[in-house]
């Protein structure tokens, strides 16, 4: 079998090459780093103060975890290591307690992000005569226009639909013959129940490859979609902290994604200790940015839980795979591929005065599609009497949620001391939905 | 001329109005009319009652979600075309009826009926210069 390169060079490296290219790279970052009053100060303390002070890989661990909190208390340009004149890009994912997080981009770290996305759509098998479709949304979220970039830059002829209508989306596979999808696995599942309602079969798409990312789902559920639409799914894996989508891509041999670790010095840790952990040992997986010189970020903790593949991949690529994600140590949840903590829910919930303290969110799967459900109980006082003020009660939080974590969702009222009370430490996230 | 009305806020769940009923008549307060506006998960119980104090009282001790509301009783001719006559009256005044629900009665000539206007004061003053009558706290009272 023929393996399809993008940087073949790059990609099948000896180890100890790429180890140097890494040491090489995270000298660059030290030295951008230490132009932000942030790692001045975190670098400091390790008694790093300049990039000089790397003397081999292993001095990595010298430097201090970086964290989403971190990046919070420093939006938003705390981290900012060039002038505001070379950013060109900036995406910004939402804030677990309200305050965002944001990603600058040269236009240099751009360039360089794209090319390791072409990289990972090449290893896929796709190449220029590809029609793809992206049906990630566009915007400040990350997922959209990172894979549109790689995908122009393969030569794909990219569809930039962006998220939703089913109808319109099939229309489009069909009209342009598109090949190539990007997609969530819930929202892939969810369209091929639908295709029977608009018309349109199977033999009417020329479809042959999804690239699944944003949402965790099992190997059964890639089978179970492979096995539906007779594609190639492929998963891709990435957070906007290290750019966005391609940290790590599957290629052909589709046995977890290789992380280009020419890009990204990737570590596995105890949760608890910090303390790094072998191959093959499952823990928090931290990342460090080779790439990006706007925002450089060392060691951060994404709160992912996986492990490293001990084996090496058939295609020949010596970056190292890692499994899926198996887990979280915070508690995020994945609501059709956003990210949204009960905390920022929490917060839309608490500054609005008829609702009371107590509430739940339940999560549940309605069409294929995630369905989030916010109960909260009324406050007794601001009780009006009039039917139309719940209504517009309703409409208002669900207006606020919607501003804060872009998600829609269900609002149901209830009578004071209606819901659960809890003693001790709340359980208030019930999660029903079928998992995939 | 205007009413009390008590607005309870019920979650769609059984049982919910058995207890709301029956704590009423643990505190001797009878219900003189009654409606539910509901919606999926929830409704809100409208009710017009012979001692609205005693039970707003009961309520608040019993932690159920309660308001008053400002209502305006109307006895309607009980024959064809004695609810447009009282409509004709208010839509002349560009009063809106918010919503409305009949009581619950012994016979009588006229049926009496429970509005909520946008305008209460507006709509008693011009129901009852059309000569429509326009029931007291104390008709209730003595019902």
């Amino acid at each position: 079998m023929e393996f399809p390169f993008w940087s073949k060079d790059i990609e099948t490296m000896d180890r100890s090459r790429l180890e140097q290219l890494q040491l090489q790279r995270l000298r660059d970052i030290v030295g951008y780093a230490l132009k932000t009053p942030f790692y001045q100060k975190r670098l400091g303390k390790a008694w790093m103060h300049s990039p000089d002070d790397i003397k081999s890989l292993a001095d990595l661990r010298k430097i201090p975890f970086t964290t989403k909190e971190d990046l919070r208390q420093n939006y938003p340009k705390g981290m900012l290591a060039v002038d505001m004149e070379q950013v060109v890009r900036v995406h910004s994912s939402s804030g677990t307690t309200g305050v965002p997080t944001v990603i600058y981009y040269t236009r240099d770290d751009l360039d360089r992000w794209t090319d390791l996305l072409a990289r990972g759509i090449t290893a896929s098998g796709a190449t220029s005569r590809d029609i793809f479709q992206n049906m990630m949304s566009y915007g400040l979220f990350t997922g959209g226009l990172g894979l549109h970039y790689g995908a122009e830059r393969v030569g794909m002829t990219v569809i930039p639909v962006g998220g939703g209508n089913t109808q319109r989306q099939l229309q489009i596979m069909k009209d342009f013959g598109t090949t190539a999808l990007h997609i969530t696995p819930s929202y892939l599942l969810h369209i091929q129940q639908r295709m029977a309602e608009f018309g349109i079969k199977r033999s009417d798409l020329a479809l042959r490859k999804a690239y699944m990312g944003a949402e965790p789902h099992s190997e059964t559920t890639r089978q179970k979609l492979q096995d539906l639409y007779q594609v190639d799914i492929f998963n891709c894996y990435g957070l906007s902290e290290m750019n966005g989508p391609g940290v790590a891509f599957e290629c052909c041999c589709k046995s977890d994604p290789h992380v280009w670790e020419d890009g990204y010095i990737i570590e596995i840790i105890d949760p608890v200790s910090g303390e790094p952990l072998p191959d093959g040992e499952k823990g928090e997986v931290v990342f460090t940015n080779l790439i990006r010189y706007a925002l450089p970020l060392m060691r951060y903790r994404t709160r992912d839980l996986a492990f490293i593949h001990t084996e090496p991949c058939p295609c020949g690529r010596t970056h190292r795979r890692m499994s899926r994600i198996q887990g979280r140590t915070d508690d995020m949840m994945i609501i059709n591929g956003v990210n949204v903590f009960p905390s920022q829910i929490e917060e839309v919930l608490m500054s609005i005065p008829e609702v009371g303290n107590n509430y739940m969110i339940y999560l549940s799967t309605h069409e294929g599609l995630d369905r989030l459900t916010v109960k909260v109980e009324l406050y007794q006082k601001l009780f009006t009497g009039d039917l139309s003020q719940i209504d517009s009660l309703k409409g208002k939080i669900k207006d606020k949620l919607r501003a804060s974590i872009t998600i829609n969702a269900h609002i149901e009222l209830h009578e004071p001391g209606s819901l659960p009370a809890f003693e001790g430490k709340a359980k208030r996230v019930v999660d029903e939905r079928i998992k995939l | 001329m205007k009413l009390t009305q008590i607005s309870v806020f019920l979650e769609n769940r059984k049982g919910r109005l058995f207890e709301i009923c029956s704590k009423l008549g643990q505190s001797g307060v009878n219900i003189r009319a009654l409606t539910i506006a509901e919606t999926e998960t929830f409704g809100v119980l409208r009710m017009i009652v012979d001692k609205p104090d005693a039970a707003v009282k009961m309520f608040q001790q019993n932690n159920i979600t309660a308001n008053r509301t400002e209502v305006v009783a109307v006895e309607v001719p009980d024959k064809p075309g004695g609810l447009a006559e009282v409509l004709k009256v208010l839509t002349e005044a560009n009063v809106n009826v918010e919503y409305m629900y009949g009581f619950m009665e012994k016979a009588s000539e006229k049926a009496l009926m429970v509005f909520r206007f946008d305008d209460s004061e507006k709509a008693a003053k011009v129901l009852t210069a059309a000569g429509v009558n326009v029931v007291t706290r104390k008709d209730i009272q003595g019902l």
